[in-house]
């Protein structure tokens, strides 16, 4: 990573960054600088030590050894005013904004004196109009933030930051949310961002974004940096054996008979929160051996839709079918039916996190006959069996059943609620995001298993924001939007760019009138 | 400061973690004691002597940890399942009122019938009576906390009305308390000298029982799971709503027993000073044992002592014995402390 001019100081400088969080050195004496103008990809799996660093940066955390150098003066460690001060704005993957704030008020929230007078409204009126025009982040300042899109929500985050006359923007996977189309747009902003002469920080494990859309990319690994590379000579499976240290090749689905009918969903309608998640006349058919991918943006019904296969719900209108019986809102019913569920949310409804492994594996079944002797006293030897059993076979990493749950990292912890649902050897599986947030090796790990029950017979419904994992893994691809689904259409026949045009609302009329 | 979240927690650091923080509480309330004029070491001796010192003095502690067992217990209960019941105090009075409502002659069973008759309609009606702020809770989010304590007024002042009119013993000489329980249904003491009756072995078994319950059986560990994350919970087929009424019944019943032990054990009649605050005290109770049944046993037995010692030393000092309200309180503090000790660490920077 030679600096093209010498002259130049690095406008944000690394130096021997070392952060230990008990055994686990999370950042090794990591180094890098980045210059004036140019978007720097921080690639890496997940745990490789990505977000510690930049919580450390952003005053969240203080490193052990190391500093931090902004325009070659030290930044203050631990304090997040200072990093504020110093111009880094960070856009969390998880916005910060409060849904019932106007964009304006999100935008100004904490620039303000404590105790004034009167705001000066007008005065930032104009300059976040300002900012609007000249980057293209166009939002209506007036706008309650709870009626935003995701995207418009990621604009106000990058306005906020700018706001505070940021000269370096961190962005946290940006478009982990957003449809393509939303990515290209804010591709752009950063294209002007950087010809003002900012400095981004794109963090990122999407590689083919980051070949497209950055100047260089430093790659962490295991905490460390495992290399530098200017983008424009690096190539995607370069990058990746950097990123996992070893070739990883992610499953792809292979072309087999479907069987019966396994789910039959007819007009169904289903009311939920809001409008956008509520189901409209969605019809679909899975039958065994074959996996139905779900695309869509996050909100546009899948949550409805995944609960009522969950057993969490019931539809309103329309003939729910779940393997040649109704849809009751029992999960324990569909359970016994033979239904495996992959929740969206490990942590939220996965998994009860301070119980130990050994429970969350007989959360499913703890009245059944095998693990509730006189259906009330559960028999602990033999859950421990069946739990030492699992963590063998699912290759779950800890220290045995005992350990409580919340300690397993995500990985593992997927591995879990997998070996939950497949040892049962379901016939239906609702795969509900079912790699998210997961490194190449899990994500690899946990495709195989859901191939493997779609050899065994099972029909799989694979709800995924990740376009690259439906189109390996889908024997078809349905688009959610606004709470309607298209026909599943054979993956063979579609491009990414159908599926994002289905995914922003296009033709979704026309494909609901078919 | 900054506070870290420990990787692992060793099992020495949970079982010191108590004993320290009742010390912690006993440091920090000689502050008082020290205002007070007295010396430290000779009043927490004082305390100790007349909570612990004499055979009498261990028999009022363990007579009154009873009633403190079964709140204690009902605290522990519906906290798990995050079910926050404040009413401990009025299921207290359910309870007896329903053991003085059939105890006093309405109903004549032999002995070996009568005592647990007695205690059945004692937890039934304690149960009962969270009926309603349980359902308010499950179905339209009303808040059991405000409920269930709002309701201990409701049920001490229907107890008074009942003490001062309809139930007035005519032989009580105008004092407001009712009939006394026939024998039938009268706990026996358990020591020839002192007021210890057969309710404090109930309290025992009633905790033994509440611990194989959350940890052996398939209500527990429901209880458990609704508690630590309801959305997992339910989302793994276990009715959230149902554990947390049956929780309710459980832990409401627990309290009511209370009640009956004081009327039936204790007292032989009901009176509308039956109880100082023993369900406010279960609160404490549970949180000093960390919501562990047979901890309850322990921390029963701790504020029990504290009390019973703090009376006894306010006759040989000038110290008043709301002392025990402070140093039951403190240990609550500490106690809380100590165990965010056990899970995080804090370094100074």
């Amino acid at each position: 990573m030679t600096e093209k001019s010498v002259s130049v100081m690095p406008l944000l400088s690394f130096r021997g960054i070392t952060k230990r969080f008990g055994p686990l050195v999370a950042n090794d004496a990591i180094s890098l600088d980045l210059n004036q103008g140019e978007v720097l990809a921080l690639l890496g799996e997940n745990g490789a030590g990505k977000t510690t660093l930049m919580n450390i940066l952003f005053g969240h955390y203080v490193a052990e050894e190391g500093e931090i150098l902004v325009d070659g003066a030290p930044l203050p460690p631990g304090s997040t005013d200072a990093a504020i001060q110093a111009g880094i704005g960070m856009v969390h993957q998880h916005f910060t904004l409060a849904e019932n704030l106007t964009v304006l008020e999100n935008i100004t929230l904490g620039t303000e004196p404590l105790f004034a007078w009167r705001r000066d409204i007008k005065a930032a009126r104009t300059k976040i109009a300002d900012m609007a025009a000249e980057y293209g982040l166009h939002a209506d300042p007036d706008k309650l933030v709870g009626a935003l899109s995701v995207g418009e929500r990621q604009r106000v985050e990058i306005l906020k930051a700018l706001y505070r006359d940021a000269r370096i923007l961190i962005l946290d996977e940006p478009t982990a949310v957003l449809t393509p189309q939303e990515s290209d747009s804010l591709f752009e902003t950063l294209k002007k961002l950087t010809a003002k002469g900012l400095a981004v920080i794109f963090i990122s494990h999407k590689l083919n974004e980051i070949l497209n859309h950055t100047n260089r990319v430093v790659v962490l690994r295991r905490g460390a940096v495992a290399g530098t590379v200017t983008t424009s000579e690096a190539d995607r499976a370069g990058l990746a054996r950097m990123m996992v240290g070893e070739e990883v090749n992610r499953p792809k689905v292979t072309s087999m008979m479907p069987g019966n009918a396994v789910l039959r969903l007819t007009h169904v309608d289903c009311q939920s929160d809001s409008e956008a998640q509520s189901l409209k006349d969605v019809s679909l058919e899975i039958r065994a051996h074959e996996i139905i991918g779900l695309a869509g943006v996050a909100g546009n019904g899948q949550r409805t839709l995944a609960n009522l296969l969950s057993g969490l719900t019931t539809a309103d209108a329309g003939d729910v079918e779940i393997l040649g019986a109704p849809g009751v809102a029992d999960p324990t019913e569909l359970v016994r039916r033979g239904v495996g569920r992959i929740p969206e949310d490990r942590h939220a409804t996965g998994v009860v996190g301070e119980m130990p492994l050994w429970e969350n594996l007989i959360s499913e079944d703890r009245r059944g006959a095998e693990i509730a002797r006189a259906g009330f006293v559960i028999d602990k030897r033999r859950a421990l069996e069946r739990s030492k059993r699992l963590i063998e076979e699912f290759d779950i990493r800890c220290e045995g059943p005992e350990a409580e749950t919340r300690l397993l990292s995500g990985g593992n912890m997927q591995k879990l609620i997998l070996a939950r649902v497949l040892s049962r050897g379901p016939e239906f599986i609702l795969a509900n995001q079912p790699v998210r947030g997961l490194d190449e090796g899990a994500i690899a790990y946990v495709q195989s298993r859901l191939l493997q029950a779609r050899a065994d017979g099972a029909g799989v419904l694979l709800i995924s924001e990740d376009l690259d994992e439906l189109f390996a893994l889908s024997d078809r691809i349905a688009v959610m939007y606004h709470g309607r689904m298209t026909p599943p259409q054979d993956t063979a026949g579609l491009t990414v760019g159908d599926v994002g045009l289905l995914m922003s609302g296009h033709e979704a009329e026309s494909a609901h009138a078919h | 400061m900054r506070i870290e979240t420990r990787q692992e927690v060793a099992l020495w650091r949970v079982l010191l973690a108590p004993p320290l923080a009742v010390l912690a509480a006993l440091v920090l309330g000689a502050g008082l004691i020290i205002w007070a004029g007295e010396p430290v070491l000779a009043s927490y001796f004082a305390l100790l002597k007349g909570s612990l010192g004499s055979s009498f003095a261990l028999n009022e502690t363990l007579t009154r940890s009873t009633p403190l067992i079964f709140t204690g217990l009902a605290a522990a209960v519906a906290f798990r399942a995050k079910f926050y019941n404040i009413g401990a105090e009025g299921q207290l009075y359910c309870g007896a009122l329903a053991a003085t409502f059939f105890g006093t002659g309405l109903i004549s069973l032999p002995p070996v019938l009568m005592v647990p008759f007695l205690m059945l309609v004692g937890a039934m009606s304690g149960g009962a009576i969270l009926i309603v702020p349980v359902l308010l809770k499950t179905h339209m989010k009303v808040d059991e906390v405000v409920t269930t304590l709002l309701l201990n007024f409701v049920i001490l002042l229907l107890a008074g009305y009942l003490l001062e009119g309809p139930w007035k013993d005519p032989m009580s000489l105008g004092w407001p308390q009712a009939a006394p329980i026939i024998d039938e249904g009268i706990w026996p003491p358990l020591l020839a000298k002192g007021r210890l009756h057969l309710g404090f072995i109930f309290a025992l078994v009633a905790a033994l029982l509440a611990w194989a319950l959350m940890r052996f059986t398939v209500w527990g560990y429901e209880i458990r799971a609704v508690g630590l994350n309801a959305s997992a919970a339910g989302f793994a087929g276990i009715g959230v709503n149902a554990t947390v009424i049956r929780t309710a019944l459980i832990s409401g019943g627990l309290a009511g027993l209370a009640g009956v032990s004081e009327v039936a054990g204790l007292k032989g009649y009901l009176t509308l000073d039956l109880s100082p605050g023993f369900g406010y005290a279960g609160i404490a109770v549970a949180m000093l044992a960390q919501l562990h049944p047979l901890g309850v046993i322990l921390s029963a037995f701790f504020i029990s002592a504290v009390y019973v010692g703090a009376d006894a030393m306010s006759r040989s000092t000038d110290i008043p014995t709301y002392i025990a309200d402070v140093l039951v309180g403190l240990s609550v503090l500490t106690i809380l402390v100590s165990v965010m000790l056990t899970r995080y660490r804090i370094r100074w920077s």
